[in-house]
């Protein structure tokens, strides 16, 4: 069996998010994180959450992984309600969150340590296809403080695409690295998604980062967080971030944001 | 090579300045022994068995004493990590005999378990418990959260998560823990030797002792060599290869 043939039979991978609110308590009162939000991301769909800080968007996403339950509503996949974390849906983080104790090839293989079925050189076979997929093979023995940010978040990208997720769940991921290195792996991402068909939900505060990546953009709005509007992007991949018609599409998303923030208080 | 090479220059320097120190004879030979005499001593203690015997009998006791620390104080430091009330209690204990001198144990083993093994054990279990149990509780509560995260939704969850994520991520504070228990187990155990006569097995610090009764002063400096000696060689055997393994994959140090 090669890594690649398992994806034969996905199962219908669609997320259903239905008036979801989700509020904490803190120190300085109870916080509204998210206000009876709807979402329907389809199989394979690639959709971009953007919004200011504290628009619960990061909530929401933990929520789709199953690190937190929703105070009201129902997040379900594949028609199953959520109930906790799942291989179907592998998470990134903005930091890399990868084990210092472990190589590159150590990390990717911790993904696959729980999945039942598989022998150590099955596991080290898949891990070693997932790092060549993001382009380490060369840094498979490599210790993390080793590795460059944009190189950690590629073994985190191989590693959490290393289970065949239906889902990958990414929290800004590219946030903190600099702009060379985002644009190649905005390419890498693309590459990869179209190949492995897999449903992306991608959150991220640049509009323009949203524009070139998804088939989507949610824009949300803060205190509480809701959804204001959606935005199709319908323009040829691979996109380039530097294009115009992204700087277009972004231009128009960022115009409506402002609205919001400006004078949507009430709305 | 060149390391090498420096070390044993010092090592070189520092004993012929003990030579001439006692060449020049301002010290009594009964208070300051010749290096010659204090070789003397030792090759002759290590050709008639005395000192491998001694030697073993010390590790033994450190050893066994260390392992039973470490095997209650690394449990015992993941729950007052992770349970609030036992963060309060035991935590608090720990802290607190963990001030305590490790020699202070002694007159009160001596009460409890009279002039035996289970005395000896005793003072080195103490030594080494409270530091593992502390330092264990801060590597634990400093594991970055985000760890535990990423391991969920890799499918990790209970006891996988604390034993093939939380241990080896607060690993740099076990280890310089497990190095703190086990410099305080040695103190303890060579106080408690040097104090108390035990029938059933000789050691370093009766050695020592000896030698001052004896008021042959070779034999106390010889032992004393010894004991710096075996405390080099633990750290080399014990610790040198954790700490490698958390330079290399962490990065940390040099």
């Amino acid at each position: 069996m090669t890594p690649g043939s398992e994806i034969s039979a996905p199962p219908s991978a669609r997320l259903a998010i239905e008036q979801v609110s989700k509020s904490f308590e803190t120190s300085r009162g109870r916080v509204h994180a998210l206000d009876k939000v709807s979402l329907q991301v389809a199989e394979g769909e690639f959709v971009c959450l953007v919004g200011p800080s504290g628009c619960g968007k990061s909530t929401l996403l933990n929520m789709i992984a199953g690190l937190e339950q929703p105070t009201e509503g129902t997040v379900a996949a594949a028609g199953e309600p959520i109930r906790g974390p799942s291989r179907e849906r592998m998470m990134m983080f903005q930091e890399s969150a990868l084990f210092p104790w472990l190589d590159a090839l150590g990390n990717v293989m911790f993904s696959l340590k729980r999945k039942p079925g598989l022998t150590d050189q099955e596991r080290r076979e898949t891990a070693d296809y997932y790092l060549k997929l993001v382009g380490l093979e060369k840094f498979r023995r490599a210790n993390i403080h080793e590795l460059s940010g944009g190189m950690k978040q590629r073994v985190a990208l191989a590693r959490a695409l290393a289970p065949n997720p239906r889902v990958l769940l990414m929290d800004e991921p590219f946030a903190a690295l600099d702009a060379m290195t985002r644009e190649q792996l905005y390419g890498d991402l693309q590459r990869i998604w179209a190949q492995r068909h897999v449903t992306i939900v991608f959150v991220t505060h640049n509009v323009r980062e949203a524009v070139c990546l998804g088939d989507r953009v949610v824009l949300f709005s803060p205190h509480p967080g809701r959804i204001r509007e959606e935005f199709r992007v319908d323009l040829a991949r691979p996109r380039d971030i530097n294009s115009v018609e992204v700087a277009g599409y972004a231009t128009r998303i960022t115009r409506t944001l402002k609205d919001y923030l400006e004078h949507g208080a009430g709305i | 090579m060149k390391r090498l090479l420096s070390a044993f220059l010092f090592f070189a320097l520092l004993v012929a300045a003990w030579h001439w120190a006692f060449a020049a004879g301002i010290w009594s030979p009964v208070l300051v022994p010749s290096p010659e005499s204090v070789a003397r001593y030792l090759w002759e203690v290590l050709r008639d068995g005395t000192l491998w015997d001694c030697s073993v009998v010390t590790m033994k006791r450190l050893l066994a004493g260390y392992v039973i620390g470490l095997l209650a104080g690394v449990p015992l430091g993941f729950l007052t990590a992770r349970v609030q009330v036992l963060r309060d209690t035991l935590g608090v204990l720990a802290l607190g005999l963990q001030g305590l001198p490790s020699v202070c144990w002694v007159p009160l083993a001596l009460l409890w378990f009279g002039q035996t093994e289970g005395a000896m054990l005793f003072v080195v279990v103490m030594g080494t418990l409270w530091s593992v149990i502390l330092a264990t509780e801060t590597g634990v509560r400093n594991v970055n959260p985000l760890y535990v995260r990423a391991a969920n939704t890799m499918g990790s969850r209970g006891l996988h998560t604390w034993v093939f994520v939380m241990l080896p991520a607060s690993l740099p504070f076990i280890v310089s823990g497990m190095k703190q228990g086990w410099a305080f187990a040695w103190r303890s155990l060579m106080a408690a030797e040097i104090y108390v006569t035990i029938l059933t097995g000789f050691g370093l610090g009766h050695l020592l002792h000896y030698g001052r009764e004896l008021n042959a002063m070779e034999q106390v400096v010889a032992i004393m060599l010894m004991i710096v000696l075996i405390g080099l060689l633990a750290d080399k055997v014990l610790f040198s290869p954790w700490e490698k393994f958390l330079h290399r994959r962490w990065g940390t140090g040099k």
